[in-house]
């Protein structure tokens, strides 16, 4: 029993360690974030927006999917700002400074860069899986 | 009862009243922002509630444990009651930490674990403290070691395990990736689910032993069997969270056929339904047995859905919508609590109480099963609804997905009143009993 449980446990700390090494092969280009990116990403802890956005569909249910807002044609920089700035009916306002907003959006550019959320059906095959390539 | 142990379960149950509380406010927060935007907006309400829900669920985990370690792992062995009063007091404390952070709006951590990270210090540092109260006892007493007790070493290990990893994003290197950091969160997230369950399904075993007299259900080879399949969903079954994040595709892989072994624990569910009736009509009038059962069936329905979103093709509808709640909801309250209750049920003696207390606590328990029910067949349609509208209608703007789904949670809400009152007045009689059994305690004494 015992050299069963070990064998396991060794299994799950080799796929640990390919997980951390090898996870994010499949992205090209600009995987490290910019500094500002960097600090909007805490900016994003910090205020929480996590608990009614979600990012790759996790988090809060309450708000949209932000994944790939920054590449959605019909929003601008402006529109997203002035959404983070003043809020709505149902979002509040966080009382942003202008800098803490600009290193936000930077932050959901860097996110946006790293792949589509949503998944069409047209990838999965007959085997109920998909394949993604970004 | 050891007192420290006493007011230990007694904060359990105290966090389990505040995760209806503040499940019930975020619900309200959820569908009528304008008014609550103002005073108690959702982003606090609902760490409030879901961490609330994760500390009930492990503080109520390791109450049992504590509980009976007595009577199993430290039988005959003298165990130090300093390490045991110094994991409750620091971890109490730092649970009391996070509530008045998230009462200050201060925030910082990632999802479930919202509150400024420094706070998992003194969480890691209490948890080592558990962790010697059980192992030392543990290895000094050596012979065969019935399955319950490797539930409880192993849920306790990996708990260590994935709390550590769950904390790895503080580390550049881990935050030089947003596709990295967002794999390594949800791997620890997922596999942390499967720790708590090994604490949790190892109480159930261990009651199941002795209310039935039946030792050999904890021992021989089925019961390692099932015990291994647990461990092995627990390592490699966590991907069916981040199937749609562009990462290495053997990711989506290994979970997608990890995860059809849970068909074994379906099939074994069917296999013995016959023998569950007979077992029933025996236990029955046991409330023990009762929440054992509930729990059974809520294995069987989440068995189903888990079955379903851990199909890809499948997951690209229900993921990001209230499926997801369903899954997170159903399996925590569904399986987790109605364990857990169980065991404070034997732990508080309460099968002792006759007359119209008991007939009070089956009338609960009778409404709580129900409209857990409704509860959890509304969030399923919401998650539908909005999955449906997503993927088929992609021109929809997110107000006009989310209209009809608006209209559903509100009959979410209703049912989640009733399972509110229904479980919190459980909770009350138990947490009577916890305060009356210690002046009947002191009373022996004299
Ligand atoms: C209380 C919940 C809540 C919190 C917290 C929240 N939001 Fe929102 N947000 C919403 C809702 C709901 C919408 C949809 C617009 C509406 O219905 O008014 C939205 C919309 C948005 C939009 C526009 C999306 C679009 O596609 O039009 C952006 C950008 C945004 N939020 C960013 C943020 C950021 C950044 C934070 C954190 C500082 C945040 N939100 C925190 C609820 C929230
Ligand atoms: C023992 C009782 C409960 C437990 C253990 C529990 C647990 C949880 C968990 C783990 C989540 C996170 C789900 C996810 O992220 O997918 C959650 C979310 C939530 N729960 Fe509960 N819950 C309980 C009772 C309730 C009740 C009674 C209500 C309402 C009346 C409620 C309302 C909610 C809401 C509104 C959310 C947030 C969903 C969203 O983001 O849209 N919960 N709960």
């Amino acid at each position: 029993m015992i050299r069963l449980w070990i064998g396991l446990f060794i299994a799950f700390a080799i796929y640990t360690c390919m997980v951390y090494y090898y996870c994010d092969k499949s992205q090209k280009t600009e995987i490290s974030p910019s500094s500002n990116a960097l600090v909007g990403w805490n900016i994003w802890q910090n205020k929480n927006c996590q608990s009614c956005h979600q990012i790759y569909g996790l988090g809060g249910y309450m708000g949209p999917d932000l994944t790939n807002l920054a590449s959605d044609t019909t929003k601008n920089d402006l529109y997203i700002s002035s959404f983070i700035k003043y809020g709505t009916a149902k979002m509040p306002n966080f009382n942003l400074s202008d800098s803490e907003i600009v290193k936000l959006v930077s932050f959901l550019k860097w996110v946006d860069k790293s792949g589509k959320n949503r998944v069409s059906k047209e990838k999965v095959t007959w085997t109920g899986n998909y394949k993604l390539d970004n | 009862m050891k007192s420290n142990i006493r007011i230990y379960l007694i904060s359990a149950l105290g966090l389990l009243l505040s995760t209806l509380f503040f499940g019930l406010l975020a619900t309200w927060a959820f569908l009528y922002p304008e008014v609550y935007n103002k005073f108690l907006p959702f982003y606090q309400l609902r760490p409030f509630h879901v961490s609330a829900a994760l500390f009930w669920i492990i503080t109520g985990a390791t109450a049992s444990i504590l509980f009976y370690k007595n009577e199993t792992v430290a039988k005959g062995i003298k165990s130090s009651a300093l390490l045991e009063t110094g994991f409750i007091v620091i971890w109490l404390s730092t649970i009391a930490a996070i509530f008045i952070c998230y009462g200050l709006k201060i925030f910082g951590g990632r999802e479930y674990w919202e509150f400024p990270p420094i706070l998992c210090l003194p969480l890691l540092i209490s948890w080592i403290l558990l962790m010697f109260s059980f192992y030392v006892p543990l290895f000094k007493n050596t012979g065969k070691k019935p399955m319950y007790i490797w539930m409880w070493a192993t849920g306790i290990l990996f708990f260590l395990i994935t709390f550590v990893e769950q904390n790895l994003w503080q580390i550049a290197w881990f935050r030089a990736s947003y596709l990295k950091e967002i794999t390594v969160q949800w791997k620890s997230n997922g596999a942390m689910v499967g720790a708590w369950n090994q604490m949790i399904y190892g109480t159930s075993l261990y009651l199941m032993v002795k209310i039935s007299g039946d030792e050999t259900i904890a021992k021989g080879k089925t019961a390692f069997f099932f015990y291994m399949l647990g461990l092995t969903n627990l390592m490699f079954n966590w991907g069916h969270h981040i199937y749609n994040v562009p990462t290495a595709s053997w990711i989506r892989d290994t979970s997608y056929v990890i995860s059809m072994t849970e068909w074994v624990f379906l099939i074994r569910m069917i296999q013995s339904f016959k023998k569950t009736l007979e077992q029933r009509a025996k236990l029955r009038h046991l409330l023990t047995y009762r929440f054992i059962i509930a729990a059974e069936f809520w294995v069987f329905m989440n068995l189903l859905l888990t079955l379903s979103i851990s199909v890809p093709a499948i997951n690209l509808y229900t993921h990001g919508t209230h499926i997801t709640v369903a899954h997170a909801m159903g399996a925590t309250i569904g399986i987790n609590s109605m364990l857990l209750l169980a065991s404070f049920t034997y732990m508080l003696k309460i099968d002792n109480l006759k007359g119209r207390v008991s007939k009070f606590l089956s009338f609960s328990y009778w409404v709580s099963q129900f409209s857990l029910g409704c509860f959890w067949i509304a969030l399923i349609v919401a998650g539908f609804i909005k999955g449906y509208r997503t993927v088929e209608n992609s021109k929809l703007n997110f107000q006009e997905i989310m209209e009809p789904v608006l209209k559903v949670m509100k009959v979410f809400s209703y049912a989640g009143v009733f399972l509110v009152i229904s479980i919190a007045s459980i909770v009350i009689v138990y947490l009577y009993n916890a305060i009356k059994l210690k002046q009947y305690q002191t009373q022996i004494e004299i």
